[in-house]
């Protein structure tokens, strides 16, 4: 018997809302996931009892993502020029500008791969059934784009550890 | 233990609940689902002196009304699979109803003016839910009474089972159906909810 929607929500709305983030920024990450759900809540009563629900709905947010991105596209000015804003909420929390900023430069490829993998958790033959090519070349898309970010953060996790020892 | 070297760690800067945002989302969702006529259940809990009510409804009206006892998961599991998964908590379809019932557990309404949706009741037991609806506020009528008046005065068990699974408690008053003796019986509710119902009505 199928689980109430509500209870998707619940449990995988604020994972796919990182994802939504991490691949497209603070921007449009409300407006990928809305439609994301919006399209799941439809789809959902025909989804195979035994269908790996963060898997379908990683697939349907890169989808959305995508549409997103191309709307934006097609603005009058390119989002890519504009300021960030902060969120919309304006809480410091909400969005990290440093993180956004390296997520921003890496190739598209990257950014999903890495947002697919450590922030959705899904194996790497998933995440090439998205993105196109090998299971071998999302692994490898995912470590460049985290070998990347290691140098181009300045939220290095491994500074922000030594300073916690330090105290 | 993640280590300092974690890929995840490197993203924790992206907060893993933003409570705003979800509670933003989620009525987004809400409102967008209903436009698009794709809500089937919207739900809500409403806080009353018999505990929390879970309350649903359909687009054709209120479909279930829960006591806590009850448990409100297993009840919108039930519904899932009963009527559609495609369930939220979504209050702004039970406004009205909730209103009414604040102001039935006031004192201040004795009958219920809203759209039902009887879909989770059918044959015998529909036709003594429906009969419910005559017995005033205040009132009380025994099994066996309302089992003759709903044409078959040798099913008073049967309007007991009637009465128990009742999706519809409160709103439809299986509370003033009691025993023969005059004691009140059993309630989906707890015969503590069942007295206070009563005594609810006959103080007002």
């Amino acid at each position: 018997m199928r689980r109430p929607f509500e209870q998707i929500v619940t449990e995988y709305g604020p994972m796919v809302l990182r994802v939504c983030r991490a691949v497209l920024g603070p921007h449009d990450a409300e407006d990928a996931w809305s439609e994301t759900f919006l399209s799941a809540i439809k789809a959902y009563p025909d989804l195979p009892p035994e269908a790996n629900v963060e898997a379908w709905l990683v697939t349907i947010a890169h989808r959305k993502a995508i549409d997103v991105t191309r709307a934006a596209a097609r603005r009058p000015t390119p989002v890519e020029t504009l300021p960030d804003r902060p969120a919309r909420t304006g809480r410091p929390e909400d969005w990290d500008g440093d993180l956004w900023q390296a997520l921003k430069a890496l190739p598209a490829r990257q950014r999903q791969a890495v947002a697919y993998h450590y922030l959705a958790g899904l194996p790497y033959k998933d995440i090439a059934a998205l993105l196109g090519g090998t299971a071998d070349a999302a692994r490898r898309a995912a470590a460049d784009g985290i070998k990347t970010l290691r140098t181009t953060y300045p939220g290095d996790p491994v500074d922000t550890e030594q300073k916690e020892v330090a105290r | 233990m993640t280590s300092p070297s974690d890929p995840g760690r490197l993203l924790a800067a992206l907060p893993a609940q933003d409570g705003p945002a979800m509670a933003r989302l989620r009525e987004r969702l809400a409102d967008q689902a209903q436009r698009e006529g794709i809500l089937d259940i919207a739900y809500r809990t409403l806080e009353t002196p018999v505990g929390d009510l879970l309350l649903a409804a359909t687009d054709e009206g209120l479909v279930k009304v829960a006591f806590a006892v009850q448990d409100h998961d297993a009840v919108l599991s039930h519904l899932a699979g009963s009527i559609s998964p495609r369930i939220l908590n979504a209050p702004r379809r039970l406004d009205e109803a909730s209103r009414q019932i604040d102001e039935y557990f006031a004192g201040r309404r004795t009958r219920f003016d809203l759209p039902l949706d009887w879909r989770l009741s059918k044959g015998f037991r529909r036709a003594v839910l429906t009969h419910l609806r005559d017995i005033g506020y205040g009132r009380t009528e025994s099994y066996a009474q309302v089992a003759l008046a709903a044409g078959s005065p040798r099913a008073v068990r049967a309007v007991g089972t009637a009465c128990a699974t009742n999706p519809l408690p409160v709103v439809v008053p299986c509370h003033r159906v009691v025993r023969s003796d005059g004691t009140a019986g059993q309630y989906a509710g707890g015969a503590e909810a069942k007295h206070f119902l009563l005594n609810l009505e006959t103080a007002a």
